[in-house]
Formats: C-alpha cells, sequence, structure tokens
C-alpha cells in the first residue's frame, strides 16, 4: 500500500472528523481549565462574575477554536507556515516602529475583543516553520553547518525584535521553543553542546558587564539576578513576594486548608495572585495533593502530545506537537519553578488556569493545530 | 507529496529517539518540581505552617548609618548622633490617637499647637503609618516613655542615627546637608530604594551631600520578626545589620576653614584655599554661613525666613554659585593673551593719560591722572587700566577668552557641590549666541579690565591664580579618599602658556604686593621665605551715570551698600615655591586692596603656618590689630582625631 493510498483511503474527512480528535487531551485541557475557573473563584472571595465568568467565557471560545482548527487539513498548514512567519515577523517590526514613533510602549493589537501580541503569535508561528522546514529538509542534511545555520536565523530574528521591547521572558521562551523543535528534528547533539557552553560564556560576561558602560542588562534585571540568589537583599520588592509565597505554599501542606480557606489576608502581599501567583493560592488551600494533581494533568497533556508526535508518520505533524507541547510545557514548569523560588522571578502566567485572554488563546491556537496533527496523521 | 515512504519512516524514527529523550529531561523537571512541592508541603509544612499561622512573618528594613565625611586631618566633619525619638501607630493604637497623647504629654510636653499638628498628621496618613511624635529626647524622657509603654499603646520608642555636622556653619555651604526624604525627592528618582521610605529616613539634599548620596548612602539591613495579630513585634527570626556608606576623607582642612569662616566675619564674601602642587581644595567658604543642623531637624518657619530675607543671602555658595565681575584680578589674563599672541612682548610700553577714547566713547583709567608710560610688569602692579585698553584692541577677544578658559574661568570645574556656575569668557560667538549682537570694541576694553560681560566665580579666580603660580594644569578637587582607598596623586599637565610670559605674569603680581609704588604693599607678607604674590580687584556693580560724573563721582563709601563695588583680591604665596592659591570675594566690600588684601593675606597666612598667623609675619603697624583680631576670635581647636565609625 502506497503513501498515497493510505492517505486517501484512512483519513477521515467532512464532520466525522470529530470522532478522530485526541479526546483524552481534550478532556485533560478541560480539565485544567475547570481547576483554573474554581481557583479563580477563590481568589476573588467567591465571587464568580469578576474572574471566573469572563475566563470562563474566553476558554470557551478558545475551545470552540481549537475544534474548528483541528478540521483544518496539515496540507493547508505547511502551505501556510512561511506567511505565517513574515506576517507574524512584520507585525513585530512594526509595534516596534510605531512603539519608536510615539504610540508608547504599546506592544499589541486589538483584535475585537482579544488582544493579540505578535510575540505570542510568533511563538506559534515560529514552531510552524521549522516544522515545515524540517519536513521539507532532507533527514542527512539536517545536521549540516549551513542547514543548521538558516533555523537559527530564523530564531533568532524575531527574538533579537523581542528582546529589544525589552521582554527577556519571551525571548527565552522563542529560543527553547525553537530549540525544542531543532532538537527533535535530528541536529547534531554537539550543537546543543555548543550553544550551551556559550550560553553560560554569555551569562557571565553579563555578569561581568555589571556597572561598567557597557552594561548589558538594565539594572533592574540584575536586581531580579540578586534577589533569587538572595530574596533578603530586596525585602521589600521581588524578594518579598518569592519568601511570602514560599511560605503560602508550604503552609498548605498534605490536603490543604480548603477550597476559599487559604488566608487570604495574607495573600494580600501578592499583587498577581489571580494571575502569576494563582499556583500559591491552589497550593495552599489544596495541600500537595491539589498542587500534584495539576502537576500531573500537566504531565498527562505533554504525555498525550508526545504520544501523539511520536506514533505520528508525518514528519512535519509530529515536529508541530512537539514543539507545541514543549512551549506549553515551559510556561508550567517556569511559573511554578518561579512561584517555588528556584527559578529568579519573572510575571509568566500559568497555562490554562491563570486568568488572561492573550496566553489562553494563543495555548487554544496551538492545541488546535496539535488536534489538527492529531487527526490528519497518515493511517 | 514527493518524499518517498522509506524517508518518512527514517525521519520517524530520528524523531522517536529524540521524542523520548526529550521525554526524559522533561520527566526529570516534572520530577524536580515535584520533589520541591513534597519537599515545601510535606516535609517542612509544619514550619511553613507557623510562620503563616497566628503570627506573621514581616520583613522590616534597618537604616543603615550614613558614611562619615572627615577633613584631611581626619576630622569629623559630619557623623551621626543617636536619636531617641517615639513613633505612634494609629491602628496599635486602637483607632483613636487621642487620648493615647494625652498620657503621653504627662511624660513629655506636647504643646496644643503641636498636637493639633500631630492630629492633623494622622488623619491625613494611613493607619499603618507610623508617625514620630517627638525626636531628639533626652535619655530620660525616652527612658521613662519604654518604661510606660504598656499603657501607650502603638508608641513605639525607637533609637535611629541622625546627621550631625559637628563644625555647624564653617563648612555647610561645602557639605550641604541631609533632610528627611520628601515625596518631590522621590517622584525624581527611578526605581527608588526601598530604604527610602523608612519614616525620618535622611537623603542628601544639597551640595557634596547631595551629590555623593549613592557613596554614602550605604546599604539596608533587613530584620524578619514575627508579629502577633495586633501588629506588635513578637521576636526577631533573624537580623542582617545593614551595610555604613563610605567614609569620605575630604581634602578641607577643618581648622583652615574655621579660621576662614571667622575672618570673613559677617561680610558678605567668599573664599577659596587651593593646594597648588595636588589641587586639593583645603578651604572652601562663603559667608555668612547658616547651621546645616537646622536644616536636618527641620528648620522652624521664622528661621528660615530670616535666612531666606538676610541681604547678604546665607543660604547662597558665593565660592562656586556666585559669578562677580573680576575686575583687575583679570588683567593677568589679558596681559597673558597679549603676550602669547605675540602683539606685545614684557618691554612694550603703552602711555597712560588717565583714559582712552575710542570710537567716540571715552574709557577712563582708575587713576584719573594717569600712570605715564607703563610696560608689562607695572601695568600690574599699578593696575593701570589704560595699558589694558590699548591692549585689548590689538590682541581681540577671542583669543583673551581663548586665554581665560585656559586659565579656568569661565569653564566648568566638575566637583561634587550643587549648582557650580560656569562663569562667562565672552567672545564673539558667546554675544552673537547669547544676544544676537554683534561685538563691539568696546566690549573688549570692558572685557580687557575684568568688567563687561566676565563673570567668574571665586573658585575659577583660585584656580586661574595656581594655575599662572605653577605653570600647571592645576584642577580642583575635593575628595581625598573612598573608604581608606587614596585618590591618586594628580599629575598636571603643563599649562600651554609659554612660561617666560607666566614668569612677566607673576612679577607683576609680586611687585603688586612687594614694589614701593604696589597697589596691595599694605597686605604684604615680609617674611621672606612666604613672600607673596597678588593681584587687586574692584569690580563696579553699576554704571556711573553721565549726571553722576558730572556732579562729581559719589564716594563708595557714601553708596548703599548694595550698590558699592566688590572688592577682590587673588595671591599665592610662597613665591619662590609656589604652595597655596588664595582668592577672596567681599561683596560690596569697596576697594580690593584695602578690604580683601588683607583677608586673603591672613588665610594664606593660616595655611602656609598650618596655624594662627605669626604677628611677624606682616608689617609692624598691623600686628596690633592683627593680635586683636585674634583675640575677638573663638577657634576651634581639635581633639584627637577621631576616626570610630558611629
Amino acid at each position: 500500500m502506497s503513501y498515497l493510498n493510505y492517505t486517501v483511503t484512512h483519513t477521515p474527512v467532512g464532520i466525522r472528523k470529530i470522532l478522530y480528535l485526541n479526546w483524552p487531551l481534550v478532556f485533560l485541557i478541560s480539565a485544567v481549565a475547570g481547576i483554573g475557573f474554581l481557583m479563580l473563584v477563590s481568589v476573588a472571595g467567591g465571587d464568580v462574575d469578576e474572574w471566573a465568568a469572563p475566563q470562563m467565557y474566553r476558554f470557551a471560545v478558545g475551545m470552540v477554536i481549537m475544534i474548528g482548527l483541528a478540521f483544518v487539513p496539515m496540507w493547508f498548514w505547511r502551505g501556510i507556515s512561511v506567511t505565517a512567519y513574515v506576517c507574524c515577523f512584520l507585525l513585530l517590526v512594526g509595534v516596534e516602529v510605531a512603539g519608536e514613533i510615539g504610540m508608547g510602549a504599546q506592544r499589541w493589537i486589538d483584535i475585537g475583543p482579544i488582544r493579540l501580541q505578535p510575540s505570542e503569535l510568533m511563538k506559534i508561528a515560529l514552531v510552524l516553520l521549522l516544522a515545515a522546514y524540517y519536513d521539507w529538509l532532507p533527514l542527512k542534511k539536517v545536521s549540516r553547518p549551513l542547514w543548521v545555520l538558516i533555523p537559527v536565523v530564523l530564531i533568532l530574528a524575531p527574538t533579537a525584535l523581542v528582546i529589544v521591547q525589552p521582554d527577556l521572558g519571551t525571548s527565552i521562551m522563542l529560543i527553547a521553543g525553537g530549540g525544542i523543535v531543532m532538537f527533535v528534528a535530528g541536529v547534531s547533539l554537539w550543537y546543543f553542546g555548543a550553544v550551551i557552553a556559550m550560553a553560560i560564556g554569555l551569562v557571565m560576561t553579563v555578569m561581568e558587564s555589571r556597572g561598567t558602560p557597557w552594561q548589558l542588562l538594565k539594572d533592574y534585571q540584575f536586581k531580579r539576578i540578586d534577589t533569587f540568589l538572595d530574596p533578603t537583599a530586596d525585602p521589600l520588592g521581588a524578594g518579598y513576594n518569592i519568601i511570602q509565597s514560599q511560605i503560602a505554599l508550604g503552609s498548605g501542606g498534605w490536603s490543604g486548608r480548603g477550597f476559599m480557606q487559604g488566608t487570604q489576608s495574607r495573600l494580600n502581599f501578592l499583587p498577581e495572585k489571580h494571575t502569576d501567583f494563582i499556583f500559591t493560592v491552589l497550593a495552599e488551600e489544596f495541600g500537595f495533593i491539589g498542587a500534584m494533581s495539576l502537576l500531573v494533568l500537566y504531565t498527562l497533556i505533554i504525555g498525550f502530545c508526545l504520544y501523539s508526535a511520536l506514533s505520528n508518520r508525518d514528519r512535519f505533524a509530529s515536529l508541530i506537537t512537539i514543539g507545541i507541547s514543549g512551549t506549553f510545557f515551559l510556561y508550567f514548569a517556569i511559573n511554578m519553578a518561579t512561584v517555588m523560588g528556584l527559578l529568579p522571578a519573572k510575571g509568566s502566567p500559568l497555562p490554562l488556569v491563570s486568568y488572561g485572554g492573550t496566553s489562553l488563546m494563543i495555548l487554544m491556537l496551538g492545541f488546535g493545530l496539535v488536534q489538527s496533527a492529531h487527526v490528519h496523521r497518515p493511517r | 507529496m514527493s518524499k518517498a515512504p522509506k524517508e518518512i519512516v527514517d525521519s520517524s524514527r530520528k524523531i522517536g529517539r529524540r521524542g523520548l529523550l526529550l521525554a526524559g529531561i522533561q520527566l526529570g523537571v516534572v520530577t524536580t518540581l515535584a520533589l520541591k512541592l513534597r519537599s515545601m508541603q510535606v516535609e517542612h509544612a509544619e514550619e511553613y505552617r507557623t510562620l503563616a499561622d497566628g503570627n506573621s512573618i514581616k520583613v522590616r528594613l534597618l537604616a543603615p548609618a550614613r558614611g562619615l565625611l572627615l577633613d584631611r586631618n581626619g576630622i569629623v566633619i559630619a557623623g551621626n548622633e543617636q536619636n531617641y525619638q517615639i513613633t505612634l501607630t494609629r491602628e496599635d493604637a486602637g483607632g483613636d490617637v487621642e487620648p493615647v497623647l494625652r498620657r503621653l504629654s504627662h511624660l513629655i510636653p506636647i504643646s496644643e499647637e503641636r498636637m493639633t499638628q500631630l492630629m492633623d498628621e494622622f488623619a491625613k496618613r494611613t493607619a499603618i503609618t507610623p508617625i514620630v511624635l517627638a525626636d531628639r529626647l533626652t535619655w530620660e524622657q525616652f527612658s521613662s516613655i519604654a518604661v510606660n509603654a504598656p499603657s501607650l499603646a502603638g508608641v513605639q520608642p525607637e533609637t535611629a542615627l541622625s546627621r550631625v555636622y559637628p563644625r555647624a556653619g564653617d563648612l555647610a555651604h561645602v557639605l550641604g546637608y541631609v533632610g528627611p526624604v520628601s515625596d518631590y525627592d522621590l517622584s525624581k528618582i527611578e526605581d527608588p530604594d526601598p530604604v527610602l521610605m523608612l519614616p525620618e529616613f535622611q537623603l542628601g539634599k544639597v551640595g557634596f551631600e547631595a551629590r555623593l548620596e549613592d557613596h554614602l548612602r550605604g546599604k539596608a539591613g533587613a530584620r524578619r520578626v514575627e508579629v502577633n495579630s495586633a501588629g506588635r513585634e513578637m521576636r526577631e527570626l533573624s537580623r542582617k545589620e545593614g551595610e555604613q556608606g563610605a567614609t569620605i576623607q575630604m581634602t578641607l582642612d577643618a581648622q583652615l576653614q574655621n579660621y576662614t569662616a571667622q575672618r570673613l566675619g559677617e561680610e558678605s564674601a567668599a573664599a577659596v584655599v587651593i593646594d597648588i602642587q595636588t589641587g586639593d581644595i583645603v578651604a572652601i567658604s562663603s559667608s555668612p554661613s547658616f547651621d546645616p543642623n537646622k536644616f536636618v531637624r527641620g528648620i522652624s518657619g521664622p528661621d528660615y525666613r530670616a535666612l531666606m530675607n538676610h541681604d547678604h543671602r546665607p543660604l547662597a555658595d558665593k565660592t562656586v554659585q556666585g559669578v562677580y565681575p573680576p575686575g583687575s584680578t583679570f588683567k593677568m589674563v589679558t596681559l597673558l593673551a597679549g603676550l602669547e599672541a605675540g602683539v606685545i612682548n614684557a618691554g612694550s610700553r603703552f602711555y597712560c593719560p588717565g583714559y582712552t577714547e575710542v570710537g567716540g566713547r571715552r574709557f577712563h583709567c582708575w587713576s584719573r591722572g594717569g600712570h605715564g608710560s607703563v610696560d608689562a610688569v607695572t601695568s600690574l602692579s599699578h593696575s593701570c587700566d589704560v595699558y589694558y585698553y590699548e591692549l585689548a584692541q590689538r590682541v581681540g577677544i577671542d583669543r583673551i577668552a581663548e586665554m581665560a578658559r585656559k586659565l579656568g574661568v569661565g569653564v566648568k570645574h566638575d566637583l561634587p557641590m550643587s549648582a557650580v556656575a560656569e562663569g562667562i569668557a565672552p567672545d564673539r560667538a558667546w554675544k552673537k549666541a547669547r544676544y544676537d549682537q554683534a561685538w563691539q570694541i568696546g566690549d573688549s576694553l570692558n572685557a580687557s579690565i575684568g568688567q563687561g560681560y566676565v563673570l567668574a566665580s571665586p573658585l575659577q579666580l583660585a584656580v586661574m591664580t595656581a594655575r599662572i603660580a605653577s605653570g600647571k594644569m592645576v584642577v580642583p578637587r575635593l575628595i581625598h579618599a573612598i573608604d581608606g582607598v587614596q585618590q591618586p596623586e594628580p599629575e598636571f599637565a603643563d599649562l600651554d602658556v609659554h612660561p617666560a610670559f607666566l614668569r612677566v605674569a607673576r612679577l607683576g603680581m609680586d611687585e603688586v604686593m612687594n614694589s614701593s609704588t604696589g597697589t596691595a604693599r599694605r597686605s604684604r607678607i615680609i617674611r621672606e621665605d612666604w613672600r607673596m604674590a597678588g593681584k587687586t580687584g574692584t569690580s563696579q556693580v553699576r554704571n556711573i551715570t553721565a549726571a553722576e560724573r558730572a556732579r562729581g563721582v559719589i564716594r563708595n563709601d557714601q553708596l548703599p551698600w548694595n550698590r558699592r563695588d566688590h572688592a577682590l583680591f587673588v595671591c599665592f604665596a610662597p613665591t619662590a615655591a609656589p604652595r597655596y592659591a588664595v582668592s577672596v570675594v567681599v561683596e560690596h566690600g569697596g576697594g580690593g586692596s584695602a578690604v580683601a588684601a588683607p583677608i586673603a593675606r591672613d588665610i594664606l597666612l593660616f595655611a602656609l603656618e598650618g596655624g594662627l598667623p605669626p604677628l611677624d609675619a606682616v608689617p609692624s603697624d598691623q600686628q596690633a590689630d592683627m593680635k586683636a583680631r585674634h583675640e575677638a576670635m573663638h577657634l576651634f581647636t581639635p581633639e584627637t582625631p577621631r576616626m570610630t565609625r558611629a
């Protein structure tokens, strides 16, 4: 049976595609979002309307988008990958130029009720383009320097634009997301070793540059590093949040204090408890059991994505799935590590749980692609 | 789909291996997160629970001690003192502060006026802000409050360090002062240090204190304390002391500064003493002065108004902010410009009939009868104006301005003080830019004798003198060492003026003091090893009107004070090996030779002697006066130098 044959005969068509969705993934995503709604109610002191209701509405829209995208065949994604990347890139340049010209520091574009940051869209578009690139590139060329240089440039070009915004967090996400696709596509591990070595060198250079005229980071960024290394160094700033976040988290104990029983007064120190520090609330109210449940749900999402990717014989589809799930992984791992004090403080949302439209929409868009890859896998 | 099935399978296998590797890495990360969660929530849950339950942890900042300022001999000129104060937090007082204040008023005096003022303050601030009720309490008052603390809910006796300036007004202008951080201060600072939010924290407001704020402030410490639900501290969990700010040793000499301030007395005046070899500013005094300690403690309205309304402007720093027409002290600049340009030589002579006419205007020499034939040296020793009128027409203003800047006039000297003035060394381009007018020959004539547009600060005049005396590009400095680290010994470049010309200028300045017809002969030093050179200056504050001239020029001392001439004097000694350069400006003092020169001479003598000027250094007819003056002074003698860190 030739490739063409099984593609035609076994790929579902029309409305029947809905039966071939990765349903476990849909349920897992819904479960995580459900935990999010619960926590948003708790943070609002029992008020559903404040945060939970708008978030549910957005999630419903996101769900529709995801399922809608799942119906779009793979060849379409492959076809628009270059266009999508170029568009996102131009948007990035656009907001940069507009910012320079005097529209202030606006880094987003309003589309109806949804606020889109080109840098967020770029995370998806980059994965799409790299997946298409490695799909097109013969395997034996993957590790040749020239063919490695091209994706590196594709990653670094938008990263450079984002880093001048300045948004260090998103630039790191872009590099890591692109890196994951390159890693899975089979680029020689020597390159990754070299990059890691260079990164360590760069970090050391950056730290050395402190206080000199060619200082590479802003003062507040250095301060953040200081705070991470010693939270008491900045006891009223970020360090205070980390100390208090750890206390709230640890005091949850095995089973937590119960829904809405977390000592909210003590959480008042956290300015962003409905967004960046929502995991703290969960861990305080539902304890180790609650926190681990969320971690397990996240791990299962990654697991189902990886399974779907590895069992998919379409290289493009595999790479997309892994790239997007890898980005998702970075989101929750970074957020959790931050509130536990394992990483320097950086405002990042907990995916599917934190209140906020942009990241939710981007995630659902990404999962739409994952579903599409799953539905249209060669059988 | 052009891809062969074979390749699809290959690539799938590759993705398979790498995908599993990635899954492994991700699983590792998840495991780390889970283990950390377990460690916090299961193993250490009890500790965290204790911290969170009942008590809560607050982080309180500990204010760092401000760095000390020392004079060149290690005498503390800005230190810290223990300040006993009490604060009251409305929330802890149970919401109503009045009964607490009433009870407190039995222990310490609180006037009715102060009471209403405090009530206003409490009404304005949030309930949790501690407000300082009283500070600078005596130890007795402080301890009686501490003993009675249980019945005074919300009252917290605290000790804090407060800035103190032991030399009071002597160094007020150069050091500046600190004061409580205001909202305005905070609004100017990007990303303010949290320590600035502490109640009564002190920040450098003006002068050296403000310019070296970053060095002096130090780093805040922190203590973590457990407070109960009422907000009272239960125990301290950890404490990290702050780091004191850097101790800065300045180039100033506190004793010379003290003498200088007293020698200037009640005059509205300024004096600057520079060590010619190192550029060290050993004294920089503006008179009258004020007590910076009053500003630290919060100056009262009447005191402040008195300072503001004083016609001698005690708050202005006349040494670096004040700019004056330098008058005849500027003549060295014009002379050197002429010599350098080659339009004259030391022997060139001009005839002075008492005036010169240029463009239909008559420019007078100060000596109505004229000086007759004058050469370079006598032009200085007699301070002949006509010589310079003639010279100015030949050398042109641009070269005079260039020489002025070379000597340090009309350029901003980078000293860590507030509002250091640039002065003006005018030239054609400057007038065009400033007034959009062409330069007139009359402007050159005025500028040549330091009148008209020329403006210089006493600091610039001292630098000019030091550069002429040494032939080096002396750069003034105020900092000797920071935290024991000595500033590098300066190596000054040679001044870009021919040494022979400088010798002519120095000879002229020498004759001002020591020739039998010198304008400042009376103020000479008679000890040969301290032989002194100088130049007088008297600069007009007003134009003499034609009407006045017709009536006969009014004598200076008949004019109201603020229209009298400024008296200026610059000097250096010893002439053989110049050590100190001094400039003195007495606002509306009258003549430079009569008023400014004796002051400058005495300051110079104090610097050379390292103590009270010896009487035998001045002409015998002045010794009795000097003795009387010394007896009237209350000079400060340091105890053994204190280097203790507060």
